[in-house]
């Protein structure tokens, strides 16, 4: 077999693999396929951060807004809170629309920081935009506040709700697998994007503004405009994955867009490899399964050691966490799969040559 | 001879410090302009004044006969100013070949839609901005070193890296902030041939150099500052014997 039969090969079993996953999943218990589709959604989360962070080199520690955004245009405009329902392929562009806009009003404000100063005004943006969440509630009852939204709609398509299972072919698919499928699908078109914006004109002007800014200003680059297309681009993958998240759920409350879960996605980007797509993916997937895997064997292996839980799963988890970004500091500090570039940055026996 | 760049009376004050104190200078279509003057003179800070990286206090640009904003780097680039820097500044984890690729940024049009839907257009755009990168690094001469990264490059193709860089942004005036700084002298003799060449091809260049040799050899005409202020502007030769430009440098 030559290298293109190969390739092909493999990109066909990956792809029958990708589509029988969820039955061998739900083999396992649903749960695993719900684990699953929060691990898609993590994956776009990382993508659109990885555009801010991994090309055009820009901190931020707020990314979870833009996912709140997202998910709350989705609650509101399909779900009894105002009685609207609208069709998921009409909002989520929406919510896609808005959290790039306000990608923008963060960008705007930001244009003159970098590094450090980046990173804690975009936190305390991500913090705003949760507050606001929170106290929306009066005097005009727009987020129902702490009490979040309930009874959010399931995505619908025709005559196929994916919030209940249906029969097909004599095979039970329920509603967590269809989402599955159309989270698989959106997860290609998110990826095949990110490819074709990593190699193209905009592309480069980002890693350009990552490697130097001024050399990139004299060159006639509009680094402002650039960097807000960066932030646009990278928010509004936050807001798809925000409308899914409201579907997938039916229920948001501003406790799901805490600034641990923006540090979470942050992590997943560094972990993974900056600046690759592959790699981010594989930092997504990797820190969204690990901790629900501990989850379901760490309990009853500690039942069948000493008939109790001497270490809660939670703290093992945090423990484990931490363990692995000093382990990554050490020996892959440019990520598990990083950007041939990052890693030249951070090889050293290359950088003093 | 048609004036190409007009500077009247360009001052830039650091707080108490006159950088720049009422300097005008007028740079003539296809000539070599000469910037020299001791450390401190100000010669950098024109050059950034002039390329919208930092405002003048107070003063003018023209610019093939318009108004210059000098406001924001990108409007010089785009009005047809283009730069390299002292201390060179690559993109220095990308391949000398992107680096060029990115200095066409500013001719070209492609967009996120574009990006994104990779129709004819863009994938024409594509093309043509690969193939003038592989042109350019040709015209410098460095075509061989096109797939290496920019920081691996030997010093002086960095130099004409980030002098095709520059070219690569279609400009009528190319400033150069010492060029020959670190080069030894078949270096420097090259940079020569390749600054003739440029001249040749009709750009007019502003250069700040060191290397008096190289100023005097190569430039048209030449201005001194001296502590910000222009103290002479004329042909190489008289300005070698101007008292003035003599005790600046020599000190009194």
């Amino acid at each position: 077999m030559n290298q293109t039969h190969k390739y092909r090969a493999g990109v066909a079993i990956l792809i029958l693999s990708l589509l029988l996953l969820p039955f061998a999943l739900s083999a396992a218990g649903t749960a695993w396929v719900r684990i699953t589709n929060l691990a898609i959604l993590f994956v776009f989360l990382s993508l659109g951060l990885n555009i801010v962070v991994g090309f055009a080199g820009l901190l931020d520690l707020g990314y979870v807004a833009f996912y709140a955004v997202g998910a709350y245009v989705y609650a509101l405009l399909a779900s009894p809170h105002f009685g609207l329902h609208l069709p998921f392929w009409i909002i989520l562009p929406i919510g896609a629309g808005l959290a790039a806009l306000f990608g923008v009003l963060l960008g705007t404000p930001t244009l003159k920081l970098r590094g450090d100063y980046l990173a804690i005004v975009t936190l305390g943006f991500g913090e705003i935009v949760r507050i606001f969440m929170n106290n929306l509630s009066q005097p005009i009852n727009i987020t129902n506040g702490p009490r979040g939204i309930t009874l959010i709609d399931p995505v619908r398509l025709g005559n196929i709700s994916f919030g209940q299972s249906d029969q097909l072919l004599g095979l039970v698919v329920s509603g967590p697998m269809k989402y599955y499928y159309l989270l698989l699908l959106l997860l290609l078109l998110v990826i095949a994007v990110n490819l074709r914006l990593q190699n193209s004109r905009i592309g480069r002007a980002w890693e350009a503004i990552r490697e130097d800014e001024m050399a990139a200003r004299a060159i006639g680059i509009n680094t402002t405009r650039i960097k807000l297309l960066a932030f646009a681009m990278g928010a509004s993958f936050g807001g798809v994955a925000g409308g899914m998240f409201s579907a997938i759920q039916g229920f948001i409350s501003p406790e799901s867009f805490v600034l641990t879960e923006s540090v979470m996605i942050l992590s997943m980007v560094v972990l993974g490899g900056m600046g690759n797509i592959w790699g981010v993916v594989a930092g997504a997937v990797l820190l969204s399964f690990v901790p629900e895997m501990l989850r379901y064997t760490v309990i009853p292996l500690q039942m069948s050691l000493f008939n109790r839980i001497v270490i809660e799963p939670e703290v093992i988890r945090l423990l484990l966490f931490g363990l692995a970004l000093v382990l990554m500091m050490r020996f892959r500090p440019a990520g598990l799969w990083p950007l041939r570039a990052r890693q030249r940055e951070f090889d050293r026996r290359v950088a003093n040559r | 001879m048609n004036q190409l760049l007009e500077a009247s009376s360009i001052s830039k004050h650091f707080g108490g410090v006159r950088a720049l104190h009422e300097v005008s200078l007028t740079i003539r279509q296809g000539e070599i302009y000469g910037l020299i003057g001791p450390n401190g003179a100000g010669k950098t800070t024109f050059f950034n004044v002039l390329t919208g990286l930092c405002p003048a206090s107070s003063g003018a640009f023209r610019f093939a006969g318009r108004p210059l904003d000098v406001n924001a780097p990108h409007t010089v680039a785009q009005a047809g100013i283009a730069r390299t820097f002292q201390n060179i500044r690559l993109f220095t984890n990308m391949t000398a070949l992107e680096n060029v690729m990115v200095g066409c940024h500013l001719r070209t049009h492609a967009g996120i839609i574009g990006a994104v839907l990779r129709g004819t257009a863009t994938r024409a755009e594509e093309n043509a901005i690969q193939q003038r990168a592989v042109e350019l690094l040709r015209y410098v001469g460095i075509a061989d070193r096109a797939n290496d990264l920019a920081r691996n490059l030997p010093y002086g193709d960095q130099r004409r890296l980030e002098i095709a860089r520059a070219l690569a942004t279609e400009p009528r005036l190319l400033a150069l902030d010492e060029p020959a700084a670190g080069m030894n002298a078949t270096e420097t003799a090259a940079l020569r041939i390749l600054i003739e060449g440029l001249r040749a091809d009709g750009l007019t260049v502003m250069l700040i150099e060191h290397d008096v040799k190289l100023v005097m050899g190569l430039c048209d005409r030449v201005a001194v500052l001296d502590y910000g202020e222009k103290i002479a502007e004329d042909v190489p030769e008289n300005v070698q014997r101007n008292a003035k430009v003599i005790e600046a440098y020599l000190g009194a």
